[in-house]
């Protein structure tokens, strides 16, 4: 019998990454839980797809910790959706992620470049 | 701000709820935009959201206070769970109500005498002084001491001393005699509590011919005097001399030093302390609050220093030298250290039944988890992480010691009431033991700990792996780890009943041989009492007169054989009246070498009735009067230690101060225990009642029966009034009744032990049968496949029987070390067997043996008579 796995994400995303994610999305305006999961499929070319089972938990994180805030509002569709907006404090944790995100992504870039290659230039 | 927390947290349930609905029919929306049909759009948007609930839990896990609510979740769940096994539920609570309620009623009356201070504002400062006796043993202080100290010492904030005092009160209603003391005026100084009404002594009350006032206690003023105010300045009759109250002890106020004194005055000796009175007899007993910043060390060495170095103004005599220093021990220590021991012994006896309940409990919670497997099983394969699973039995198991707990309050309770019943009468601060605040903490502890204790095991193995096979029915595999830790526990129960049970034979033994012990006098049929002659017109002629008269009128009883009185009585707890006896010459040794002995003044026929054997010379008769030549008697010891192997009469002695006048040795009598039946001290002098020098005013009457004795008390006190009406007769008892009293606190710490090794056995018993009743039933199969394979039945009797013996087997070799090591601790209990006693071993070994056979019958019989066509159908 398999042992009972922990609960994943589809594509191992870390768990700020995603917060990341949900925060640039919500720049664009605000939207609602199905709409950002969307959003950052397409804005990703289908590669990025979020699970329901992270979105919703981090959705609600995000809004504990004041970085957005939430209010229901009636869609197109005469349907009631709970919608989501950055808060100024959100956008500010954003750009401090963003920041990060960069710093990140150099020094790996700089880990795997061959070490000797840079001494020669 | 409960419900507005609990209302939000409804809101938020309903627009999560909503929330997710939503994303899902938007899901569901696009997908038909694209052209699926309505059932493949709504099963792929399922299978790609997910665990709708799980995505719920994981979201609301962000919100916080979800711990809080998963517990309450838990609470419902286990008492639905527990209330759907009622037969359980009740087995199980009722045995932890047993051993909570025990160990709490314990506790109670532990907490007050070993482990509170005492109630007495900065009690460790609190100090008993003695004096040294001749043999070195701690002695009653002299008036003169007191002084001594009151003048020299520097440590102390306040001396006091105290001697019992027992006024008869008339007035109004009828004459009582009560129980009090004499002190000197610093007295109450010493314990730290002044009197709630009314002002505490001063030293102008504690002169020689000082003025006659009186504070009572509480308890007195408001059932004598009907808590009337007024009473302070009032007069009050006291041996018919009339005593002002001037104050009344506070309610909450407990005289530790003489717990049932009701009454105190004055003790108004002379200051000058004239030589050869009373101020120079070793009576006293002297109690003192040390300075602050005075260290008990410090004080112990001043008041040695100042006992070798006598000074001027204190001269001393030569039995109150003072030679071998002053001892002093905290009050607290003085009155706890006897009795220590043996509460120690019982309150781990306690704890030990309290842990064979645990185990039981244990042992039925595994037994019951094995049953549910199955719903555990779903539990996790629905995504319940192990965790939660053990807080939820854990969650159980403390609901059930919190339902144990509750009952055992009601335990408690009456465990308390029996415990001051039947606890000995010396018990300090018996008054103090109750279902107190203490006492509902300790139980609330011990509560919470037994349901963590009990819950753990099980959890862990409900939860544990291989929770797949829960979800199959068949008995193939028994969960072998399961069974394990329930023999393993099985086993752990019964050493610690062996345990209970060898300490409990141990005592019993030393009480049969404590019985067995010759006391020196014939104790049946003999009524004991004590005549007290109270009042003014009572000089030493008219008291000579009345127990003269009062005897003969007693021996005039019918079914009376004889009667005589007595100053002191042997084996009665009330014997202080022990003097220097100085020999006029002696063999052996130093003649200047004072003997302690117990002066008995007697009448006529005391030998007689209480069957004390003559050994040499003649018994004092009625020739013995006050202008006779002085005689006395001498016990068998004291003639030994000082004429061994010649013969005493005739010798000379003094009893008492050094300008006595000489006693005659006329004859000696056989030894007589005198304190308990286990001390050995039996020096004792007996004298004529006329002969002393001043008339003992209350004596002991000793009457043998031909029959029962305790029948007689009516006509015999009839008797007495008949010469005196007015005369107090108190503490009647028969001398079988004081030979028991006097063993009380073994018979106490018995009696506990005895009840605790059968609640312990009955337990064992029953996780024995507990444990092997599972086995047969999960083994049934096994047990159909032998015998169809051609085991007969009683091979089957023989293969449970076997099982259940060893566990008992392992359980007795592993109790046997157990018990050796615990009985050190009862060591001080015991009296004439070693702790090692074989025959208590065997027997104790035989009984369990015998318990756990009878515990193994019923399942073995089920066990044979299992059909084996039957099982192997089930199949």
């Amino acid at each position: 019998m398999p042992r009972k796995l922990p609960y994943q994400n589809k594509i191992e995303l870390l768990q700020g990454t995603l917060d990341l994610l949900i925060l640039q999305t919500l720049q664009w305006g605000p939207q609602h839980g199905y709409g950002i999961s969307q959003q950052i499929r397409t804005n990703s070319g289908e590669v990025l797809q979020v699970d329901t089972g992270s979105l919703y938990p981090a959705l609600h994180r995000l809004e504990r910790q004041q970085w957005v805030s939430s209010e229901w509002k009636v869609s197109e569709n005469n349907q009631r959706v709970k919608v989501y907006r950055l808060t100024a404090n959100g956008k500010k944790q954003l750009a401090t992620e963003r920041s990060r995100w960069e710093q990140l992504s150099e020094a790996i870039a700089r880990a795997l470049n061959p070490p000797n290659e840079e001494s020669e230039a | 701000m409960r419900l507005r927390l609990w209302s939000q947290r409804r809101q938020r349930e309903v627009e999560l709820d909503e929330e997710l609905h939503s994303h899902l029919q938007m899901a569901v929306q696009d997908r038909l935009e694209r052209g699926e049909t309505l059932e493949d759009a709504e099963a792929a948007v399922r299978r790609e959201f997910g665990n709708v609930g799980l995505v719920k839990e994981v979201t609301r896990q962000m919100w916080g206070w979800v711990w809080l609510e998963q517990l309450l979740q838990d609470f419902r769940y286990g008492l639905r769970s527990l209330r759907r096994a009622p037969g359980f539920t009740i087995v199980a609570a009722l045995t932890l109500a047993l051993g909570i309620g025990a160990s709490t009623a314990i506790f109670s009356a532990v907490n007050p005498i070993l482990f509170e201070s005492l109630p007495y504002p900065h009690a460790d400062r609190v100090m008993m002084i003695w004096d040294f006796g001749p043999d070195g043993s701690p002695l009653y202080t002299t008036f003169g001491t007191y002084r001594e100290l009151v003048e020299r010492s520097h440590s102390f904030d306040a001396i006091a001393v105290m001697r019992p005092w027992q006024p008869t009160l008339t007035g109004a209603s009828e004459p009582e005699r009560l129980d009090g003391l004499r002190v000197s005026a610093s007295y109450f100084q010493v314990l730290g509590v002044p009197p709630a009404l009314g002002r505490d002594f001063d030293a102008s009350d504690d002169q020689i011919n000082g003025p006659k006032v009186a504070i009572i206690s509480d308890g007195l003023w408001k059932r004598r005097f009907g808590g009337d105010i007024t009473i302070v300045g009032r007069q009050i009759k006291l041996d018919d001399n009339p005593y002002t109250v001037i104050g009344v002890m506070p309610g909450a106020f407990e005289n530790l030093l003489a717990p049932s004194a009701q009454l105190w005055s004055p003790l108004q000796y002379d200051k000058s302390l004239p030589p050869q009175s009373r101020e120079w007899g070793h009576h006293l007993r002297m109690v003192g609050r040390l300075r602050p910043g005075v260290g008990t060390d410090q004080a112990k060495r001043e008041l040695n220093t100042i006992a070798h170095t006598p000074v001027a103004g204190f001269s001393r005599p030569s039995h109150a030298s003072l030679d071998s220093g002053l001892m002093m021990n905290s009050l607290q220590d003085d009155m706890t250290s006897g009795v220590r021991p043996a509460l120690l012994a019982v309150l781990g006896a306690v704890l030990l039944v309290l842990l064979i309940a645990c185990v039981n409990v244990t042992n039925l919670l595994m037994a019951r988890g094995a049953q549910r497997r199955g719903e555990f099983a779903m539990r996790a394969a629905l995504g319940a992480a192990r965790s939660r699973l053990i807080r939820q039995l854990l969650t159980e198991s403390l609901l059930l010691a919190i339902i144990g707990g509750a009952l055992g309050m009601v335990v408690a309770a009456f465990g308390v009431s029996a415990l001051v019943a039947l606890s000995p009468p010396g018990l300090p601060r018996a008054s103090a033991i109750g279902v107190d605040g203490p006492a509902f903490a300790f139980a609330f502890g011990i509560t919470m700990l037994v349901g963590l204790l009990v819950g753990m095991i099980p959890a862990l193995h409900v939860s544990r792996g291989g929770l797949h096979t829960g979800l199959q029915q068949s008995s193939r595999r028994t969960a072998g780890g399961h069974q394990l830790t329930r023999r393993t526990l099985v086993v752990v129960e019964v050493a610690l009943a062996l345990v209970l049970l060898v300490s409990a034979g141990l005592l019993l033994r030393s009480m049969q041989r404590l019985f067995a012990i010759d006391p020196g006098f014939d104790t049946s049929h003999l009524l004991t009492m004590q005549v007290q002659t109270s009042g003014q017109r009572f000089d030493a002629d008219t008291t000579h007169r009345f127990f003269a008269q009062s005897q003969e009128a007693v021996s005039q009883v019918p079914g009376v054989t004889s009667a005589a009185f007595t100053s002191q009585l042997p084996l009665s707890g009330d014997l202080e009246d022990g003097y220097g006896v100085h020999f006029e010459s002696s063999p052996t040794g130093n003649p200047e070498a004072d003997n302690a002995a117990l002066r008995y003044a007697v009448s006529p026929g005391y030998f007689e009735t209480m069957s004390i054997p003559l050994r040499r010379g003649r018994l004092l008769n009625a020739h013995d009067v006050a202008d006779a030549p002085l005689a006395v008697v001498i016990s068998e010891s004291l003639a030994k230690s000082k004429f061994p192997g010649q013969d005493p009469i005739g010798q000379r002695l003094r009893i008492g101060p050094n300008d006595g006048p000489w006693y005659t040795v006329v004859g000696v009598v056989g030894d007589v225990k005198q304190t308990s039946l286990v001390m050995s001290q039996s020096d004792a002098v007996y004298i004529p009642t006329t002969q002393w020098r001043f008339a003992d005013k209350a004596l002991w009457l000793v009457v043998r029966a031909r029959g029962d004795a305790a029948t007689l008390t009516p006509a015999i006190r009839n008797a007495i009034w008949s010469v005196d009406k007015d005369q107090p007769i108190v503490q009647v008892a028969t001398m079988d009744n004081l030979l028991a009293a006097s063993a009380a606190e073994r018979r106490f710490a018995l009696t506990l032990f005895e009840a605790f090794g059968i609640v312990a056995l009955v337990l064992a018993a029953t996780g024995i049968y507990g444990v092997l009743s599972g086995s047969v039933t999960e083994r049934t199969r096994e047990i159909g496949v032998r015998l169809a394979l051609g085991a007969s039945r009683s091979n089957i009797l023989a293969l449970v029987f076997r099982q259940g013996m060893t566990l008992t087997g392992l359980g007795v070799v592993i109790g046997l070390s157990g018990a050796v090591a615990a009985t050190q601790a009862i060591v001080t209990l015991l009296f004439g067997v070693s702790r090692l006693d074989p025959i208590t071993y065997l027997g104790v070994i035989t009984l369990l043996v015998c318990v756990s056979v009878i515990a193994c019958w019923v399942p073995a019989w089920r066990a044979a008579r299992v059909d084996p066509s039957i099982t192997l159908r089930a199949e």
